[in-house]
């Protein structure tokens, strides 16, 4: 069933996001792929903009649902992945690899404290 | 999930199967299985089945049956001989939708009116009331919706599935909207079995007394399984019916909407001879042009249109989408819209305001899709 990995930080909203270095890799967690189903189409932010904790910066759509994406921590956009504009189904596919969405360089570390970790986060979705 | 909603009798069916289930029309129905595109892709090319037990069922009998589905029903029931199924509308005074409605006559004088989930109680209500006010008291009407379950087998490989199970019918010879009653599939005796469904391809909709509704579908699903038949939920009926224009009521058409402007004129008798609900409205209507129009769009950039997104030219809203998708069939982002007659002409380039941008799509022909098979 679901899937958390352990070396990742979670957000209420189901993004994860994992730290490399002052970097963070963001996407949607594999309970928010199910949830949505079919993923149709990813709205990206520009590179370069900058995002306060917590600010909406694109929208993922599936057959049916549009749903809003909000960034873990605040930052620079430094990269987003533009295949998911040709291949969008890499979120179902791969939400914690080739699924993921953007990397942002991290302006303030200690918002990294404020997110779920691995056990809060699966209890958070089970609370349903 | 809320208490008060209702379940078929395939509910515990769809819960094995790993069903989503959501609200719908006042129904806890599947809206997915193994998900939507990949049941709507196996009804275009091989076949699926569908849980559309939710749907109302009306039996009007006696010799002022037909007279009041006259009254209630834009189309020309007259038309219509014992064995066959009509698409109408059901309109307010004013030429606005109260449902879009199936009329089968079952017999001599005995008819089923087919209507919307979610309108069933309305309907009901409006049917009685005409009725009454037309003092037609030699006929009966009875809202048979809970005693009757319907599956409907849709697909290329529909007829195939689905004759060695019923021995007792040649269905090739059973043209698109007929119907055959007392046949029995997989042992399981059919109320009604008609050439009929929602989905743009052939197929076969299924009516039954609800408690062999299981073992009927239970049939259906193993005989298909090689052909790759799958069962399918709501969403995939929703990209399927809208691919192929068909429309869906609280979208396409509405206490707010015409049949007319709806693209329906074909199901709208205005000469049948009966005056009948709606009619001098609608009249009217024709005689002085339609303001608006359904149209089809296509996307030029990328986005998806949804159903409520405003549709504009040079910056102005004149219209909304009803409804808006990715389709699966086309991988195209497509939507139906209503838009002031003067930009309704195919070719013509419009904006659709998506979270506040206007991005730029097409009028392109409809139906989006035709499939080749149908009959």
């Amino acid at each position: 069933m679901a899937n958390v990995p352990a070396d990742l930080k979670y957000t209420k909203e189901h993004e994860w996001i994992r730290v490399e270095g002052n970097v963070g890799v963001v996407g949607i967690t594999w309970f928010a792929q199910d949830q949505l189903g079919d993923v149709v189409f990813v709205e990206l932010p520009e590179v370069g903009r900058e995002l306060k904790q917590n600010e909406q910066f694109g929208v993922v759509e599936s057959v049916k649902t549009v749903s809003d994406l909000y960034i873990p921590v605040s930052g620079k956009v430094v990269e987003v992945n533009t295949k998911l504009e040709g291949s969008p189904e890499l979120i179902n596919q791969d939400p914690y690899g080739e699924g993921w969405i953007l990397k942002i360089e991290i302006a303030n570390p200690a918002e990294l404290d404020s997110l779920l970790d691995a056990a809060g986060y699966e209890a958070f979705t089970k609370e349903g | 999930m809320n208490e008060s909603l209702k379940r078929t009798p395939l509910y515990e069916l769809h819960q094995k199967l790993g069903a989503r289930m959501v609200p719908f029309g006042g129904w806890e129905m599947p809206v997915q299985y193994a998900g939507v595109i990949e049941e709507h892709r196996a009804v275009r090319q091989a076949a699926g089945l569908f849980d559309v037990s939710h749907m109302g069922e009306f039996e009007i009998s006696g010799p002022q049956a037909l007279d009041l589905i006259q009254l209630v029903s834009t189309n020309n029931a007259a038309k219509l001989a014992v064995g066959e199924v009509q698409y109408s509308l059901m309109c307010y005074e004013n030429g606005t939708v109260v449902d879009d409605i199936l009329v089968y006559r079952l017999g001599e004088h005995r008819y089923w009116l087919v209507v919307n989930a979610g309108n069933t109680q309305k309907d009901w209500e409006w049917i009685n009331v005409a009725r009454e006010r037309a003092g037609l008291r030699n006929l009966e009407l009875v809202n048979r919706s809970d005693e009757i379950a319907l599956l409907a087998l849709q697909g290329p490989k529909a007829e195939e599935i689905l004759q060695p199970l019923a021995p007792g019918a040649v269905l090739s010879e059973m043209a698109p909207f007929t119907h055959k009653m007392g046949v029995t599939v997989a042992g399981v005796p059919t109320l009604v079995l008609s050439r009929t469904g929602y989905t743009g391809e052939d197929g076969f909709e299924i009516y039954v007394k609800a408690g062999d509704a299981a073992a009927l579908w239970e049939a259906l699903l193993e005989a298909g399984e090689d052909e790759g038949l799958l069962p399918c939920g709501l969403g995939a009926r929703d990209t399927l019916r809208f691919e192929a224009k068909l429309p869906l009521y609280g979208h396409e058409i509405s206490d707010q909407h015409n049949p007319l402007e709806a693209g329906l004129g074909f199901a709208v008798k205005l000469k049948k001879g009966v005056d009948f609900i709606g009619r001098e409205a609608l009249a009217q209507i024709k005689e002085r042009g339609l303001t608006r129009k359904l149209v089809g769009i296509e996307m030029i950039d990328r986005g998806i249109p949804r159903q409520g997104y405003p549709v504009a030219v040079g910056g102005q809203t004149v219209g909304e989408v009803t409804t808006g998708s990715f389709s699966p069939t086309l991988e195209k982002n497509i939507g139906l819209a209503y838009v002031p007659v003067e930009h309704s002409e195919v070719g013509t380039e419009v904006e659709v305001i998506i979270r506040g941008r206007a991005l730029k799509a097409r009028v392109v022909e409809t139906p989006f899709y035709r499939s080749p098979h149908k009959r």
